[in-house]
């Protein structure tokens, strides 16, 4: 656990918002002007869901944030700018739990805002941040519309789920065209609401156009408490592919129903941001569902010793090494760069050093950062395939781990 | 829709359906006797759930022994809530007790969070993929179970109500709390007592979930909704009321599930919910109010 | 019409309207607007269940619909945001008139009301999920385009006096009721319905009347949701969420009485926000203090806190001398 006594807590932070209140109140200067960087500190603001039905990712997500702050810290804070003193907010899993957050930030005086995880949630706190010229980094947040709204301030580090849907159907082609072609049905799973809906949507018009025949596409809610009905269509079915895209807890679900039910599609199950598919958790606790599994999805430079060093100190304070932490960690120290470059805490500039930005020093697979219309250009998502218990990266070859297991073998 | 898709969904929608009627139970029996709809049910599954995860976890105990202990040892829980926190704060009044029940479901579920994050937990025991392959289906062992745990525990409860004393005052102060009063009967304690048994019910619910389910702060509530239905449905105290409602909230969710999609097919539970109060004010079984 | 009785509402709302020329934090202002939107939230749930004494969970329905008729006029149909709005609280209403048609008749009343409205509600929830035209799970995001003409504000305080000005409408409304025979015969339905029936009151068309003004009063804090965050999806829209926050509010400020959602709505908001303030920033611990306190708040003051205001004025009023034996 960060060392409380060096953190602007938000009991701090809190009552700064209330004596900017008072001073506004009096009819004086606006309020983000009196409360500048206090000398030889810049404040940054990191937003995540950490109560409410999101609360594990927004933990997971603060984790990584606060890894980074504490790495730059300690390493003396920002060149010629100073340490970081950050805000932790927490959006409770609403969009206006994060709006009244990113105000209470911009109030605070904080030079930018990292995180917000959830698209819905993104999408109204970096509108929020446009109207003070605040810079805003998604952390996560797939949804296209996120960085189509022409919003100066809004830099999206990950990739969307336009690229993810092209690049998880390029590779599935590739890795179905390598095997010879066992492959030519498929039964999408998705969860309805804006993330699965918009990938679903994707999936349907371009499969078809490389050859593939999408016999079902089934939504479901998130919750769903049973997925058996799923399964018995999956079997009926009988799809060379199933992709599931979904969040965590239903993946487990579904995954465990396709086992108990050995529904096991010919050739693979090919998530497309699966909830579980690639992580460290669900191998952990369910081995034997997760054989073979593939997902498309966020992954780190596993050739990056930064990226293993992280990933050493996440597990070793016993947590998952788990997407929101790497996303996280690699937005922040984005920022700092552009904060070092920027040479100042000062907004404007940092939105344009977030715009000319070229840091290649995070632990995600993208190259150099390149900022067009906020999307970082080089933002791909990786395949892996849990083989042998471990989650081996079998695309893009130049860091894959492993061949691909495909078709899966009987069980 | 092919037989062999139909009949396994059938049987799938009537085994959950045992599960929501084990959960409606409990709900049915406090809305019945202290007419209040107890908006803490759903966390009060989430505790529940927890609980079993931890004597799994730390005393190794499988969840269909730790019932046993879990069971008496929430009756107590239940007891005490109402006793000594919903009872006096609501003062007897129906928005208060609202509040008051959705003051603890707010207490209670972020108590969870702040104590044990948001990660979610699942157990593994030896059981939870075991399937009894029946007419060419493959029925969930552990969802048998739960089937057989909500029958067990409908007739357990009925029989309570119908031939103990403690039963019969029961029943005595839903009927007519002033005139059971008068009879010497402590209503404070068997307004606890109900409570406690409706609490109970939620534990052994949890028990027979777990195996099957996976355990985080959140969980119960993608539950309370499909209680409150099979409560009104059944008949608002109502026993049998809320076991027959369970299996036919169940039935209906599968079939509604399998044509119309999981998603849009969740309607069917609430259009027929619907369409029955329209109908029929009192629900399925339920007595003239 | 006894006009004083309008006099707390203007002092109240022009106290509220300066509000803005003195305070600038913009912190303080979203959380005023947002405090407002939930009175407006709340005073719509007040006139069916306060007054009307038919307890809502699903009043969802109705600002569900408002948010998503503005979002789809402006959208699908390039409507200016102005009609969008009106047209949403018309929609609004008329879900409320649906619902009210459909179960008054029956008799539904007490809990089993109150559960069949948070069925409806849910039924709207899950079509708006799957259906093309409310964007199903995507949601639907409103063009960013500042300016009145659009009903966007650069400034908060523009949007503060917007929410100010609805409120209004819906204090002065609540009011009116009040003072009228429909609120008379309101009255006699909440308190015993039956026996209002042989004094001649025509319970359904009553509560169908009160059904309808709280829906468009719901439905216009759901537009005006929709125009000051720019994006709908159906668990914003139709979720619990506002349904329990549109009853709460009423219940801990005084059901019944016209300020009572409006205070509630400040205690409840003010409570959260001081809930975080004193546990720092670990997840969950503020809400914990936040129901403890809801539950001690209702223990102390059973009728609300516009029921400790009565209880005052009653201990204050000057005692009527005994008559002689």
């Amino acid at each position: 656990m960060p060392n409380h006594s060096k953190r602007f807590t938000r009991r701090k932070f809190l009552h700064s918002t209330a004596l900017g209140a008072v001073a506004a109140a009096s009819g004086t200067i606006a309020v983000p002007s009196i409360l500048g960087a206090q000398g030889g500190t810049v404040r940054i603001g990191f937003l995540q869901p950490v109560s409410g039905a999101l609360a594990y990712s927004g933990q997971q997500g603060r984790l990584g944030a606060s890894i980074a702050v504490d790495e730059v810290n300690a390493a003396g804070g920002i060149k010629d700018v100073g340490k970081i003193e950050p805000l932790l907010g927490d959006a409770q899993s609403t969009p206006d739990g994060g709006n009244a957050e990113v105000e209470k930030m911009n109030s605070a005086g904080v030079c930018a805002i990292v995180g917000g995880y959830a698209s819905n949630i993104c999408l109204a706190t970096s509108q929020t941040a446009a109207r003070y010229d605040l810079p805003y980094i998604v952390d996560v947040g797939v949804t296209d519309a996120i960085v189509s709204r022409g919003l100066k301030n809004t830099f999206r580090f990950g990739p969307g789920f336009g690229v993810i849907a092209k690049t998880a159907l390029a590779n599935l082609v590739a890795i179905n065209e390598k095997a010879g072609k066992p492959a030519k049905t498929v039964m999408i799973v998705h969860e309805d609401s804006a993330f699965g809906s918009g990938l679903a949507k994707l999936l349907n018009e371009q499969l078809p156009q490389q050859g593939f025949e999408v016999l079902e596409t089934i939504p479901h809610p998130t919750p769903t408490r049973d997925f058996n009905n799923v399964v018995l269509k999956i079997k009926a079915a009988n799809p060379d592919i199933v992709i599931p895209a979904n969040y965590y807890n239903e993946y487990v679900l579904l995954a465990r129903t396709m086992q108990q039910q050995q529904a096991r599609p010919k050739a693979a199950i090919y998530s497309v941001l699966g909830g579980a598919a690639s992580s460290y958790k669900f191998v952990k606790e369910f081995p034997q569902a997760a054989q073979y599994i593939m997902d498309c999805n966020h992954w780190f430079d596993p050739r990056n010793a930064k990226a293993q060093a992280l990933k050493s100190k996440v597990e070793g304070q016993g947590q998952f090494f788990t997407y929101e932490v790497y996303l996280n960690y690699s937005a922040t120290l984005l920022l700092v760069d552009a904060i070092e470059r920027a040479k100042s805490s000062d907004r404007a500039k940092i939105i344009e050093a977030l715009a000319s930005s070229t840091f290649a020093g995070h632990i995600m697979p993208y190259g150099p950062t390149k900022f067009v219309n906020g999307q970082n250009q080089g933002a791909v998502p990786a395949n892996t395939q849990v083989v042998g218990n471990e989650i081996q990266v079998i695309l893009p070859e130049a860091f894959a781990s492993a061949k691909p297991v495909y078709p899966m073998p009987r069980a | 829709m092919h037989l062999s898709i139909l009949l396994p969904a059938i049987v799938n929608g009537v085994l959950n359906g045992a599960l929501y009627a084990l959960i409606a139970l409990g709900l049915t029996l406090v809305y019945g006797v202290l007419h209040i709809i107890n908006f803490a049910h759903g966390t009060l599954l989430t505790a529940a759930l927890f609980a079993a995860f931890f004597m799994h976890q730390m005393l190794g105990l499988d969840p269909y022994l730790a019932v046993f202990i879990l069971t008496p040892a929430f009756f107590v829980v239940g007891y005490a809530l109402q006793r000594f926190i919903i009872g006096p704060a609501s003062h007897g009044n129906d928005g208060n007790i609202l509040l008051v029940t959705l003051g603890l479901a707010v207490i209670i579920e972020n108590a969870l969070l702040f104590a044990f994050r948001g990660d979610t937990r699942t157990i593994d025991v030896a059981y939870s993929f075991a399937v009894v392959p029946i007419a060419g289906m493959f029925i969930s062992v552990p969802r048998l179970v739960g089937f057989g745990g909500a029958v067990a525990v409908a007739l357990l409860l009925w029989w309570l109500l119908s031939l103990t004393d403690t039963g019969k005052a029961i029943r005595a102060v839903a009927k007519e709390k002033l005139g059971a009063e008068l009879s010497g009967i402590d209503v404070a304690h068997i307004y606890a007592v109900t409570f406690g048994l409706g609490t109970a019910c939620v534990a052994i619910a949890a028990c027979l979930l777990i195996p099957t389910y996976y355990v985080n702060p959140h969980v119960g509530n993608a539950f309370v909704l499909i209680a409150f239905t099979t409560v009104v449905l059944g008949g608002m105290g109502s026993i049998p009321g809320a076991l027959l409602g369970g299996l036919f909230v169940g039935l209906v969710e599968s079939l509604c599930g399998l044509y119309l999609g999981e998603s849009l097919g969740q309607i069917g539970i609430f259009l027929m919910f619907i369409l029955v109060l329209l109908f029929h004010p009192n629900g399925l079984l339920g007595e003239r109010a | 019409m006894k006009r004083h009785a309008f006099v707390p509402i203007v002092a109240a709302v022009a106290a509220l309207a300066c509000i803005p020329l003195i305070v600038h934090s913009n912190v303080v202002l979203n959380f005023l607007v947002t405090t407002l939107l939930l009175t407006l939230a709340g005073q719509g749930w007040n006139v069916l269940g306060g007054y009307g004494g038919q307890y809502s969970f699903g009043h969802a329905a109705f600002f569900g619909t408002g948010a998503y008729a503005t979002a789809i006029l402006q959208l699908r149909y390039g409507l200016n945001a102005w009609p969008a709005f009106a047209a949403g609280i018309a929609a609004g209403a008329g879900v409320g008139a649906v619902i009210g048609a459909l179960t008054f008749p029956s008799g539904l009343r007490g809990s089993y009301f109150a559960l069949v409205t948070l069925a409806f509600a849910e039924v709207l929830r899950i079509v708006a999920s799957v259906a093309p035209v409310t964007g199903a799970g995507t949601g639907l995001l409103i063009k960013l385009d500042l300016g009145a003409h659009a009903l966007q504000f650069q400034s908060r305080a523009g949007f503060y006096w917007l929410i100010l000005a609805l409120v209004t409408g819906a204090l002065v409304i609540t009011r009116l009721i009040e003072q009228s025979r429909f609120g008379a015969w309101l009255v006699a339905v909440r308190e015993n319905e039956d026996a209002a029936r042989a004094l001649g009151v025509d319970p359904t068309r009553v509560k169908l009347g009160a059904i309808i003004i709280s829906a468009a009063m719901a439905a216009a804090a759901g537009c005006f949701y929709a125009q000051y965050f720019l994006f709908v999806d159906a668990s914003i829209a139709y979720g619990p969420w506002i349904s329990v926050e549109a009853l709460l509010a009423p219940i801990i400020g005084g059901a019944g009485t016209v300020f009572g959602p409006l205070l509630g709505a400040l205690m409840i908001k003010t409570l959260g926000e001081a809930a975080k303030l004193v546990t720092g920033d670990v997840p969950g611990l503020d809400l914990v203090l936040y129901g403890a306190v809801l539950i001690l708040v209702v223990g102390l003051a059973p009728r609300g806190v516009a029921g400790i205001g009565a209880r005052f004025r009653a201990r204050l009023a000057p005692q009527k001398p005994r008559e002689a034996a």
